[in-house]
């Protein structure tokens, strides 16, 4: 053990009282905070739709066979040619027409100089508009969600929930793994708080929504 | 150990400091109009969330059980974080902290880091010993880029910025950035910053962050931020360095939907901030090779020793005191002579540092309590301003002739009899201070108040002489 | 207060040997002092039916820093003490709406009035709508909303004068929104922070009169305010 370590933490038991049951303490704190959803699954996606709207973001609406169409509808609109994809990515999402190229190591200089990418997600959370990716298969590592100005993402409709809290406990089992939380392109309120939208991270992002 | 919390210890007092800076119109301007709207915002989006009062409860209830076994949960993170490829380094003060973040640096022979803002580096004064060791840090928040390029210092928690306008950052970025031309809208100048930076996010190999939490249970870190240049610190270089505080410890991966709820909507009004990234050790193939972790003291026992204000520890730094505090709003950040301001930083500033240097600072409240209505995780600060102001007058920290007055006042309220004999002496002693029943200007410590205010003058009767006379009249 | 309370049928007692609740001493940091104050305070008023205060900061020093300041004296009759007091103590207002259950107190006052809700009076006793009630029941007053009432006018007890520039700064904004309401009065329920505010108006000749919400309270068309 460091001195450092040894010292601070002598330091912390001498600032201390006495020291209870620390499972059983933790166990009793309170939370009366709402920790499920009431909505319906349709007001819940209409819900997530209109945050995603707010956020300046493209909703693509689709049943589970019509995603590539959705996919090519969004690419098209925003003149995209060449996409990204992370290992993963079910082929059935890729409409004709369009090149896709698989990440295995790609350069930070060639993510940068990319159209973009497109990956699905973990977890969606209606309330506050936001997406849980968790960095792996179909999701990709984070730099190819971060560098590439433009992110298109696949939500399914079983992936949203209402509530921050029931998103959580979905995400408990990867709770290890790399996590982003996207609520929207990224922003800045730093120039006479007048709000910016895209600084750093893909200034366009694009949700296929499928149900 | 030597605490170091930015430059306070050499700060000049609150109200020497404010006095010069209430002289700023632009500055007051900015900081009016900044707080105006975050405290709207916030308010918007407070009221539509239903159960706020019960998230605050129980973050209030997590960050109290967190104190009480700080030891434990520390413990258990190294062990967790260690465990996923992590390095973990203790620090006992801002200079052992700053050492070994140079000395990680200089291991790997770089010369250059990026940092995401965090106000724990400030703390520590990390970037002046970055450059003594010969290695430049690049900020890449846009306010601490802005605050970086003027030389300048952050004057609010969360938009450090906000004491300078739009046409003060132009020019800034023009000259150091070398631009020939820029325009003049905000968007403009937003991404002067992301071409200015970007180029850097992809070539340089050190990063630096702090965190908003540390996970006990998985040795997990979380950033919690707007602007994606979180992202960009802690996924593409090769080596990731990040500064704690060892109060930032909530105990599981649940405990950050409570968190999460609260700090967007209390700093920035937001439902949610864009980004939060939380990261474990070192994940093959994903982010950098090599992660250390260094957790800070510098101080924190200090504030952890004292049961009645260690709920001070509980911040989570949204910032929200500092927009609905009215003296802030007169003054800015700066006159708090530290890195933490607000009423925040009027008790963290000085217990931090024993209650040795920034005393001034629990003085510097009208101890009004909208600061306690909006904290999120409920620290009583206004309790917290009284227990620090009694320290300061036991250990003798008050000016002498305050201290011979109020023991004045004290005795004339120790009994009746001596309080009428007291007024009795006010009645004669003011005669040369009124005219036509006011008092313009009064002596010594007194003349704060006749700087700007006048006086009534004591009445002839007072309520006593009256009630007394009432009573004589009843009886006859 | 006296007028008011006996007008409406009720016997007024007042005890010379009273001082003081201690506040400017507990929130300036001499909490040894307050405490002297308090013990003081808790004798004279041991045996009082009801005590009215026309203080909302002293009625809020009362509940909050008593019960603490009796529990940190190694004397356990000292928060018996207190625990007996509390219930007997209360704000003008609060007297008034909640114990008496009466708004209108015979009072006239044809005049325009703004009210500047202070920091105890919102936070500390939460007396709430009860000053505006009252006010509405006074004959011939019209009462005008202040903006950003709730908004501290930088008294703060000593912090007028050991931040007095400050203070002034806090003062400037809230003159500014009573003088935008071109009431001729302005009130409140303490008088210190009508003290200060008072003071500012004065020194500025704006021509707005502060009045205790007593004051007005207790004026009548044969003895006006």
């Amino acid at each position: 053990m460091s001195a450092a370590k040894q010292e601070i933490l002598e330091r912390i038991r001498q600032a201390s009282d006495a020291a209870a049951d620390r499972a059983a303490e933790y166990a009793a704190i309170p939370r009366g905070y709402r920790r499920e959803g009431s909505m319906s699954p349709e007001a819940r996606l209409e819900l997530f739709a209109a945050r995603l709207h707010d956020y300046g973001a493209s909703v693509y609406r689709c049943s589970a066979t019509q995603i590539a169409g959705a996919v090519a509808q969004a690419l098209t609109t925003r003149g995209r040619t060449v996409m990204v994809i992370p290992h993963g990515v079910p082929a059935s999402w890729l409409p004709e027409g369009f090149e896709f190229a698989e990440d295995h190591g790609l350069s930070y200089a060639a993510l940068d100089e990319s159209n973009g990418v497109l990956t699905g997600c973990e977890a969606a959370v209606a309330f506050t508009g936001t997406i849980i990716l968790r960095h792996g298969p179909g999701q990709a590592r984070r730099a190819v969600t971060l560098v590439p100005d433009y992110h298109l993402c696949v939500v399914r409709a079983e992936q949203v929930v209402e509530t921050l809290p029931e998103a959580i406990r979905r995400m408990e089992e990867f709770r290890r793994a790399p996590l982003t939380t996207i609520s929207g392109p990224s922003a800045t309120s730093d120039i006479e708080m007048t709000r910016v939208k895209g600084v750093h991270g893909p200034r366009t992002l694009d949700v296929v929504l499928v149900s | 150990m030597n605490v170091k919390v930015g430059q306070a210890a050499e700060a000049p007092s609150f109200a020497k400091a404010s006095r010069e800076l209430l002289g700023n119109t632009q500055l007051r301007h900015n900081v009016r109009h900044a707080t105006d709207m975050i405290r709207a915002r916030r308010a918007s989006v407070v009221a539509e969330t239903p159960d706020w009062q019960q998230l605050r409860d129980s973050a209030r209830a997590i960050k109290d059980h967190v104190l009480r076994h700080l030891e434990a949960y520390l413990e258990q993170f190294e062990a967790a974080c260690t465990a996923a490829g992590g390095k973990v380094h203790w620090a006992r003060d801002a200079d052992e902290a700053n050492r070994t973040v140079i000395d990680i640096i200089r291991s790997h022979g770089e010369t250059e880091v990026i940092k995401v803002k965090t106000m724990t580096s400030d703390e520590t004064r990390l970037n002046p010993a970055l450059e003594a060791a010969g290695i430049t840090p690049v900020e890449t928040d846009l306010a601490d880029l802005i605050i970086q390029l003027g030389a300048d210092k952050p004057s609010h928690i969360v938009v450090p910025a906000l004491h300078r306008n739009r046409a003060e950052i132009r020019r800034l970025f023009m000259e150091k950035m070398q631009l020939q031309d820029l325009g003049e809208r905000a968007e403009d100048l937003a991404a002067a910053a992301r071409r200015y930076l970007r180029e850097r996010f992809l070539r340089v190999r050190v990063g630096f962050s702090g965190a908003n939490f540390a996970i006990a249970e998985s040795g997990s870190l979380c950033v919690v931020e707007s602007e994606g240049n979180g992202r960009m610190c802690v996924t593409l270089p090769k080596v990731l360095i990040s500064l704690v505080g060892i109060e930032k410890i909530v105990p599981t991966f649940g405990d950050l939907e409570v968190f999460l709820q609260l700090l967007a909507r209390s700093a920035t009004g937001e439902r949610m901030n864009p980004y939060n990234s939380i990261w474990t050790g070192v994940t093959p193939g994903d982010g950098p090779e090599e992660f250390h972790v260094v957790l800070l003291d510098n101080g924190r026992t200090s504030v952890l020793a004292d049961a009645e204000s260690r709920s001070t520890l509980a911040c989570i730094r949204c910032g929200a005191c500092l927009n609905i505090c009215p003296v802030y709003r007169q003054t800015g950040g700066h006159a708090y002579g530290s890195v933490y301001a607000g009423p925040i930083g009027a008790i963290l500033t000085p217990q931090l540092q024993a209650m040795r240097h920034s005393r001034s600072l629990p003085y510097a409240s009208t101890l009004c309590g909208a600061c306690y209505e909006v904290c999120p995780v409920k620290i009583d600060i206004p309790e917290i301003l009284l227990h620090l102001r009694n320290k300061v007058v036991r250990s003798r920290g008050a000016p002498l002739a305050e201290w011979l007055g109020m023991k004045a006042a004290a005795r004339a309220f120790s009994g009746g009899g001596r309080l009428e004999t007291a007024q009795k002496l006010v009645r004669i002693a003011q005669k040369p201070f009124v005219k036509d029943g006011v008092i313009e200007r009064l002596p010594g410590m007194l003349a704060g108040w006749t700087r700007f205010r006048d006086l009534p003058e004591v009445p002839a009767e007072s309520f006593r002489q009256w009630w007394a006379g009432r009573q004589r009249k009843d009886t006859q | 207060m006296v007028a008011v309370l006996e007008r409406l049928g009720h016997s007024v007692d007042f005890r010379p040997a009273q001082t003081c609740c201690g506040q400017m001493h507990y929130n300036t940091g001499y909490q040894d002092d307050a405490r002297r104050m308090m013990l003081h305070f808790l004798q004279v008023f041991r045996d009082a039916e009801t005590i009215c205060v026309p203080s909302a900061s002293c009625v809020a020093m009362m509940r909050e820093h008593f019960p603490k300041m009796a529990a940190a004296s190694p004397d356990a009759s000292v928060s018996r003490d207190v625990d007996a007091l509390l219930p007997r103590v209360y704000e003008f207002c609060e007297l008034l709406v909640n114990k008496f259950r009466t708004v209108d107190t015979g009072a006239t006052f044809p005049h325009t009035v703004t009210l500047h809700t202070t920091c105890h009076s919102l936070r500390g006793t939460k007396i709430g709508e009860r000053p505006v009630q009252l006010l509405r029941a006074v004959r011939g007053l019209t009462y005008i909303e202040l903006p950003q009432a709730d908004q501290c006018c930088g008294f703060g007890g000593t912090f007028a004068i050991k931040n007095a520039d400050v203070s002034a700064a806090m003062l400037s904004d809230k003159t500014r929104a009573i003088l935008d309401t071109q009431a001729e009065v302005c009130t409140a329920v303490d008088n210190s922070c009508l003290m200060h505010i008072g003071g500012a108006l004065s020194r500025q000749r704006a021509g707005v009169r502060c009045l205790h919400l007593a004051e007005i309270l207790a004026s009548t068309a044969g003895e006006p305010a």
